[in-house]
């Protein structure tokens, strides 16, 4: 192997790479909190008593559940435009992610809400609390609780996605580490370094999760 | 004025009224033709075999369990399809489950003042200083800022009783309240419902605790496969019963215990 390392252009990208990592956290975060919002929302449509509004749950997780995420980020970015929405390449990816998170995470919360027992329920309204009061107070927290681990792990995957989003040219590192490469043909340092990068968001986060947990889902169960 | 000190003694004003109330579930009948009359500050015993029915009844009542035909009231309001009557009663009656149900992500205190907060716009501190006198009475103030699995069953039992109370409701209905402890802690629940029954409150306890159902009932009832058997003063009841059903279950019952 006659390949000479040469990081210079890793090292003169630099700037532009710790930014662009800053890109990518944005559309993680974004993304996260339009899935939490999505999921918490689709659970409570996906038990509503209007029948067509529980089908259209399903229908959607089932569409973003089975097909790829590139096709889902194209569509939006390409198709919405068509429909007379016209979005930036990164508000789109943040929408793309959210959706696509907002599907897995309504099938999590979801799995997490029929873990709560029925006497649950049965003590709040006992107690003169309406069913959105029930759920949003007593039913909630231990929910999400119960499904915290799986949910994070669905949120780092979120985080690692970002990556589909260089496909629209949306601000993030993969489409900033192309741009270095394409100009470098360093495609081992610069991917190398990026692969690293990832890796320290992913434990970022994960440690942020880590403290979520420990401040609001400590409380002792038996 | 505490919550305890609402329960009017002794009247005849009905204060719950079941008539006719049948309920299936599918194709089983669960309830027949119940009618039942409660005063303020009566204390019912309801008992039967397993499956005979008593916490569906008593579930009706606060409709946590729909019914199909027959009427209930409670403090003169009909129970309806209305959704605002539903939770105007449940104001009214307080429930304490056979697994206590607390919810486990509040501390004892959180337990007590969120209904309070929430359905009755109580204030933070009143909620939290009738839910401190409460747990005082139910003698467990101590474990106020602890969470529910810290506590043992006896204890999660009496915090119940408390956040009921909390709401100060005018009836209380307990659902086998006792079955899911440990037998030395059977003592502590019943010791804090018959002080609840000599304080005038009006209630109705589903419970095979015969010796309770001795001390503090005025009128026990025994339900069999949905309907209402017999119902008796328990002096009467337990040493004279009319009607062979009831018999077979004393006998086994006082048997085994």
């Amino acid at each position: 192997m006659n390949y000479t390392l040469d990081f210079t252009p890793v090292i003169n990208g630099l700037p532009s790479l710790l930014a662009a990592c800053l890109g990518t956290l944005g559309l993680a975060v974004g993304g996260m909190v339009l899935a939490i919002i999505i999921g918490i929302g689709g659970v409570i449509l996906r038990d509503s008593p209007i029948r067509p509004v529980r089908w259209l749950v399903k229908a959607f997780v089932e569409l973003i559940r089975n097909t790829p995420f590139l096709v889902q980020i194209f569509f939006i970015y390409f198709a919405l435009p068509l429909a007379g929405l016209r979005l930036d390449p990164t508000p789109t990816a943040i929408i793309a992610l959210g959706i696509n998170g907002g599907a897995y995470a309504i099938e999590i919360i979801r799995g997490g809400v029929q873990s709560i027992s029925k006497g649950q329920v049965e003590a709040g309204l006992a107690l003169g609390l309406h069913k959105s009061q029930v759920f949003r107070l007593i039913v909630l927290k231990p929910a999400l609780r119960a499904i915290y681990p799986s949910l994070t792990s669905q949120f780092i995957l979120l985080t690692l996605t970002t990556s589909v989003a260089s496909a629209i040219a949306a601000y993030e590192l993969t489409s900033v580490a192309q741009r270095i490469e394409s100009d470098s043909f360093r495609s081992f340092e610069v991917y190398g370094a990026v692969t690293l990068f990832y890796l320290v968001m992913s434990w970022l986060l994960m440690s942020i999760f880590g403290l979520i947990q420990s401040r609001y889902f400590s409380y002792p169960v038996k | 004025m505490t919550s305890l000190e609402h329960a009017s003694p002794a009247t005849e004003t009905p204060m719950i009224v079941m008539e006719h109330v049948d309920k299936w579930y599918g194709e089983f009948k669960a309830l027949t033709d119940i009618n039942l009359a409660v005063r303020a500050g009566e204390k019912i015993v309801l008992c039967g075999p397993s499956g005979s029915g008593k916490s569906t009844l008593i579930r009706c009542i606060n409709h946590l369990e729909i019914y199909q035909k027959g009427a209930i009231r409670v403090e003169g309001i009909t129970l309806g399809s209305d959704p605002g009557t539903i939770d105007a009663v449940r104001r009214e009656v307080g429930m304490v489950f056979q697994n206590f149900n607390l919810f486990p992500h509040l501390t004892v205190l959180e337990n007590c003042t969120l209904a309070p907060m929430r359905s009755l716009r109580m204030s933070k501190a009143k909620a939290e200083a009738t839910a401190r006198r409460l747990l005082d009475r139910v003698k467990i103030l101590e474990q106020a800022e602890k969470y529910p699995a810290q506590l043992s069953g006896g204890q999660q039992q009496r915090v119940a009783i408390a956040r009921a109370l909390c709401m100060g409701p005018k009836v209380m209905l307990f659902d086998e309240p006792t079955s899911a402890l440990d037998p030395e802690m059977v003592k502590e629940v019943l010791d804090t419902m018959v002080a609840l029954a000599e304080e005038g409150m009006t209630m109705i306890c589903v419970t095979h605790e015969m010796g309770f159902a001795r001390q503090v009932a005025d009128r026990v009832i025994f339900m069999a496969s949905g309907e209402i058997v017999e119902e008796a003063p328990p002096e009467v009841f337990f040493s004279n019963p009319s009607h062979e059903r009831t018999k077979k279950f004393l006998g086994e019952i006082l048997h085994r215990h």
